[in-house]
């Protein structure tokens, strides 16, 4: 559902806002190329985790998850990254 | 208590007074004294102010804005390339609406170099959302300096102290100094509504405002600038009826019986209050409009005082360098175009660099607009007042 936004006179004085608010700024919309993660081929070096700008491949305990699409900007450096013997991420054209 | 104080000792004994929580700057050429005073009063425990002396203006105003965003209470100097250095910062301070008070002393801009007065300087830095306010005298730069913290604070809103270079940053004058208990009893304790230093209630400041609100901050900025007016007026009222000494928005000298009058800016309002007074003294009825808040441009009040005549001689310190004359001049013929009365108006460019404006010469411009007066046509309309070869 699309948020209603706020007309000036509702906005607080001299762009302030509370800490944090990256977190609704998705991001993903900027995405026109998007990494698709194949679990099979992971060797779970975590490079690309290292590596993301954005903080966008989940893991837990050690293992990764996948890509958080609400925030990856599709930039394609972990598909980049990822040992070109492993090839664990490829970037195709985003479609929506 | 009654002293002799330069513009500068007068401003830094305002800021010493006032007692700000930072000030930090740095003296680029060509400097102006006030904060090398000031410094002396840091380094002799006069203030409890933490000093930065950083190492250029764009950082002095930088370091501004972090400590005004903190909460506290800043202040700075600066003058011509000074402000010049600070100008992409200015638009942070006004935008993030920090209430910074600059005490400025006007020179002008390079090239070529110079180190004496015109207005090129705050002038160049009219567009940047900060009140600008141009003193007469000693008197006025130390009152306004006081004033100006206060309608800052109240207003959100960066402000400019306009003092002209040497004429009164250096001229020593007869000061009535307040008492230093009665300045932050007026002043008060700035408050704010957060503060970056506030660990429980963190905040964002400063953030990514891309085309879905940066429009909408900008609005707001505006109607900010439209409300600050009445404030100026309250605290200008406030302080005369606490120490006596009372300001108007636009000081109107001898205009309610004027047939042609000056309008002009700075230390020049004072040397042509004397040639309306010789003038009088021939019979000649004429008067002076002296701008006193530049920004905001007092709209109303000033549309009242250049209708009251038929011949207007803008004076302007500074050129727009773009064929159409000067800034006051501009503004005036800006706010007259839906006016049912138009006076005549003639645009004096004069005195750029420092070149002397003396009682005499004013008295020549008044002769001129009773000339305009008696044709009833203006043939030149920006004339270059005082150059040579013209």
């Amino acid at each position: 559902m699309k948020k209603e936004k706020k007309g000036w006179k509702d906005l607080p004085i001299g762009l302030v806002l509370e800490a944090g608010t990256c977190k609704d700024f998705e991001t993903g919309d900027w995405r026109s190329e998007k990494p698709i993660w194949d679990s099979e081929k992971c060797t779970h070096c975590l490079i690309c985790w290292i590596y993301c700008p954005d903080s966008c491949i989940t893991v837990k305990d050690g293992k990764i998850q996948g890509i958080d699409y609400k925030y990856c900007k599709g930039c394609g450096i972990c598909a980049e990254e990822c040992p070109p013997k492993i090839k664990a991420i490829t970037m195709v054209r985003e479609e929506k | 208590m009654i002293v002799a104080r330069t513009g500068n000792e007068a401003m830094a004994e305002a800021m010493r007074q006032i007692n700000p929580d930072v000030v930090a700057a740095y003296p680029i050429t060509p400097a102006t004294e006030v904060v090398q005073l000031f410094s002396k009063f840091v380094h002799d425990g006069l203030v409890d102010t933490e000093f930065v002396p950083v190492e250029s203006e764009h950082s002095a105003c930088s370091a501004c804005c972090g400590a005004a965003a903190a909460g506290a209470r800043v202040m700075t100097s600066t003058a011509s390339q000074g402000l010049a250095l600070m100008h992409e910062i200015l638009f942070i301070a006004s935008g993030l609406r920090l209430p910074i008070v600059i005490c400025l002393v006007n020179r002008s801009l390079s090239s070529p170099i110079n180190i004496h007065c015109d207005h090129s300087d705050t002038l160049a830095s009219r567009d940047a959302g900060w009140l600008q306010i141009y003193t007469e005298n000693v008197q006025e730069a130390y009152d306004t300096t006081i004033q100006l913290v206060k309608i800052a604070e109240q207003a959100l809103l960066p402000g400019i102290v306009s003092t002209d270079a040497f004429i009164i940053s250096h001229g020593m004058e007869r000061v009535e100094l307040l008492d230093d208990k009665e300045v932050p009893k007026f002043l008060g304790e700035r408050k704010v509504e957060y503060s970056l230093l506030d660990v429980d209630n963190p905040i964002t400041i400063g953030c990514l405002d891309l085309q879905d609100y940066f429009y909408e901050h900008k609005r707001s900025e505006i109607d900010a600038m439209d409300h600050v007016l009445p404030i100026i007026e309250k605290v200008q009222k406030e302080f005369g009826d606490k120490f006596g000494r009372y300001y108007p928005i636009v000081d109107e000298y001898k205009m309610d019986d004027a047939e042609v009058a000056i309008m002009a800016m700075g230390s020049t309002g004072g040397t042509a209050k004397v040639a309306v007074e010789r003038m009088r003294e021939k019979g000649k009825k004429v008067g002076l409009i002296r701008c006193r808040v530049y920004r905001p441009f007092p709209e109303k009040a000033m549309l009242k005082a250049l209708t009251k005549v038929k011949v207007l001689g803008i004076m302007d310190r500074s050129d727009t360098l773009s064929t159409l004359g000067g800034h006051l001049y501009n503004d005036a013929r800006s706010i007259l175009y839906e006016s049912s009365t138009r006076p005549l108006m003639k645009n004096y460019i004069y005195g750029l660099g420092g070149r002397d404006i003396s009682i005499e010469e004013i008295e020549t411009i008044y002769e001129e607009l009773f000339n305009i007066k008696k044709s009833g046509k203006v043939d030149k309309n920006i004339v270059y007042f005082g150059v040579r070869g013209e």
